[in-house]
């Protein structure tokens, strides 16, 4: 009898820790895995092709191996800036490309740029989970001569990188801001009383988001009613929406949401208190990250104006190592171009002040079934 | 007789909280009792807080049952949530889309398999309590930290959306009805409950087994057997739970989905004047103080507290609400009120 309790915990205890290894740790191997083995696949085919390299016009000698430590795979966004680092890094671009998906374990991260560093791989692209804890590491890609790009998140304690390719969250505030104050001036609306749904409060998204947007707020003397957090989701701008509706029943004539996803949640709330919205309602909406499914709503008139989040960061990251192969100077910071969604189409561009204090006039893209279509 | 008014002065307290907090907003803004009709449905705060309460107040249904069974809580309801709401959506869209608007198989086949997830998950943590004996907290924490996990692995770690009209009926309004359909659900699961505990003997078995399980045992209740049925029954409920809360967002952000309502769950059930520590037990003060923590919820959004200051009111004010429950804090008040009036006969008899 009591073998038998014995067996069933151990058989519990066992299926339990598979269970949660699958959830977390299990991926982390998986991942590596692939990145272990790839050196002595990528010989092989590396030294069949010497003799036909010349003939490729992108390689010039031998072929270019980059290890890419990414964050994981945790929403479409990350999906995309992945496929497009993918894309880019290619064979056909002369690159031999080891990928890593670090899901979301700082500590696997550091172990996989680790393990590019002993494989001597020539470039290494990083996508930090964390901002802090890269000092040690970096100093040891320096010394083996290896040069560190980072793409996306920021890494604070170590400016031993070469460069940084990503999305300057600021700038989509400003821009937010001034799209606002154009549309606002096309459409003579003369008061304008804005409620906000932030994002996850101390993110950097948030952050740059709100601080670029109340510049405008500050400036034109806009009346801010209230803001409040939605992190992210599609539940918390739902929730903080209903409220909204219900607070400034009939006072309000914009929303601000900092995401897609609390995009769709204020809508549905105001869908459901009978607020008209989008372009032919009351309600101006505006949102950022434009999404495939954003881009469906700015297209059906639903969000006037969608302020994207590039995640394609590869195509930059391509030219950055070749300028880097062709021995260039590179800039410690890329700024990736950052396409401004609208449905209407009554302004051409618009003209704001960029965070680095530059005067510059952006082209306003109108959303048709092809942009949709091509979104991430 | 005498037992209807004892429970009616069990709920008496918890009752004058959660009417305190309203009569604070009517003090504060007396259109926050506005009831009215939009688009053919009802419109309000009070609604808000009735529909937004459900999954709390169902989780508090299957909470209060585990409390009082097992002095112990279920920690895993949250993560459950999320993992039901991840199964069905899986279910109904096919693994690894992450947006349909056609059903791979029929939405009640797909809510069923979500709360029979729950219900799986209710029957792993009654075996770890009730047959292995593993502390509740202890043998839940194995489904809190994996159910979140398993669900994501479910929905190939996206979200996934079903835009399919009906699948929104659960968490929002049924066309043509005007109550919210969770405000139905809620009293389906509360009705279901009370009646199982009331015209069966489960009630009195539950309190027998939580106030002392060997004796209980030894009077001839299945005592175990009783404790895995009240973390089955959890696990349901934290299944519907999960379906409500994925209905309203029409997805499964598993991430996101019952963050947290673990907690809310416990707070409710100790709102409501039940003893932490097992034994007795009073499903309506549970469902009463989980309406308590939406109503707070409901008010703080409402007085445009910042949403990241709002945890910091809101455990004030929970504070307060325990204290003036505790036996304690009934004990010194009982006494200096008996004091006082020792007293004002003292100098009655002096004058």
């Amino acid at each position: 009898m009591k073998k038998k309790v014995l067996a069933t915990i151990v058989a519990a205890a066992m299926s339990f820790s598979l269970l949660a290894g699958c959830g977390s740790q299990g991926a982390a191997p998986a991942a590596e895995a692939p990145a272990a083995e790839a050196p002595a696949a990528e010989e092989a085919p590396a030294a069949d092709e010497a003799p036909s390299e010349d003939a490729a016009p992108a390689a010039d000698g031998d072929v270019i191996t980059v290890g890419f430590a990414q964050v994981g795979h945790e929403s479409d966004w990350r999906t995309a800036s992945t496929n497009s680092v993918q894309a880019a890094l290619s064979k056909e671009n002369g690159i031999d490309l080891q990928f890593v998906d670090c899901d979301n374990d700082s500590a696997a991260q550091l172990e996989a740029v680790r393990n590019f560093i002993e494989q001597d791989v020539d470039y290494i692209v990083i996508d930090p989970i964390v901002s802090t804890g890269w000092d040690t590491v970096l100093t040891e890609a320096d010394d083996a001569g290896i040069p560190v790009i980072v793409i996306d998140r920021t890494i604070d304690d170590s400016d031993k990188y070469v460069s940084w390719v990503g999305s300057e969250f600021t700038n989509e505030g400003l821009a937010a801001g001034a799209w606002l104050k154009a549309y606002a001036e096309a459409k003579g609306i003369k008061e304008l009383n804005i409620l906000e749904i932030t994002g996850t409060t101390g993110s950097s998204a948030e952050i740059g988001r709100t601080t670029g947007f109340h510049k405008y707020v500050d400036s034109e003397g806009w009346n801010l009613l209230d803001s409040q957090t939605g992190d992210f989701t599609q539940d918390g701008g739902q929730k903080v929406m209903e409220s909204y509706c219900k607070s400034y029943e009939g006072k309000f004539n914009v929303v601000i949401c900092q995401n897609d996803n609390e995009a769709f949640g204020a809508i549905d709330a105001m869908k459901a208190a009978g607020v008209s919205y989008g372009v032919d309602g009351d309600v101006i909406v505006i949102s950022f990250d434009a999404c495939t499914a954003g881009l469906q709503m700015v297209l059906d008139k639903e969000i006037n104006a969608d302020f994207q989040c590039n995640p394609l960061q590869g195509p930059d990251c391509l030219k950055l190592i070749q300028a880097l192969k062709a021995g260039e100077t590179v800039e410690k910071q890329t700024f990736m171009a950052e396409p401004w969604y609208v449905s209407e189409d009554i302004l051409k561009d618009i003209t704001y002040t960029n965070n680095s204090g530059k005067e510059v006039t952006e082209p306003l893209v109108v959303v048709d079934a092809a942009t949709v279509e091509a979104a991430y | 007789m005498g037992t209807i008014n004892k429970t009616l002065k069990q709920l008496l307290l918890p009752l004058i909280c959660l009417l305190i907090v309203l009569l604070i907003n009517l003090i504060k803004s007396p259109t926050f009792f506005n009831i009215g009709m939009q688009h053919g449905v009802l419109y309000g705060r009070l609604i808000d807080i009735l529909n937004r309460g459900s999954e709390i107040a169902i989780l508090a249904v299957g909470q209060t049952l585990v409390v009082a069974v097992s002095a112990g809580t279920d920690i895993s309801v949250g993560s459950v949530m999320s993992l039901s709401a991840c199964g069905t959506c899986m279910m109904l869209a096919g693994y690894g889309v992450n947006s349909t608007t056609q059903l791979m198989v029929p939405l009640g086949i797909g809510i069923l398999f979500g709360i029979l997830l729950g219900g799986v998950c209710g029957c792993i943590n009654g075996a770890l309590v009730s047959k292995l004996k593993i502390q509740p907290m202890v043998a839940t924490l194995i489904l809190f930290t994996a159910a979140r996990a398993i669900g994501l692995l479910l929905c190939n770690n996206q979200i996934t959306y079903i835009r399919y009209e009906p699948y929104k009926y659960l968490g929002n309004f049924i066309p043509g009805c005007p109550v919210p359909t969770a405000i139905f659900v809620t009293i389906a699961v509360i009705a279901v409950v009370t009646l199982l505990l009331k015209k069966t003997a489960l009630g009195l078995y539950i309190q027998s087994a939580g106030i002392n399980s060997r004796a209980a045992r030894i009077s001839g209740i299945n005592s175990a057997m009783i404790c895995f049925v009240c973390y089955l029954i959890c696990g349901l409920c934290a299944g519907i739970a999960g379906m409500v809360a994925s209905s309203r967002i029409y997805s499964a952000d598993s991430n996101n989905i019952g963050l947290n309502y673990e907690l809310d769950s416990i707070l409710a059930v100790a709102l409501g004047g039940n003893s932490l520590g097992g034994g007795k037990f009073n499903l309506a003060g549970a469902v009463i103080g989980a309406y308590t923590i939406q109503a707070i919820t409901t008010t703080l959004l409402a007085m445009g507290v910042s949403t990241d200051q709002a945890p910091v009111v809101k455990a004030i004010i929970v504070v307060i609400i325990v204290v003036v429950q505790s036996p304690t804090f009934k004990e010194w008040f009982a006494n200096t009120e008996a004091k006082r009036r020792a007293l004002a006969a003292e100098g009655g008899q002096k004058a």
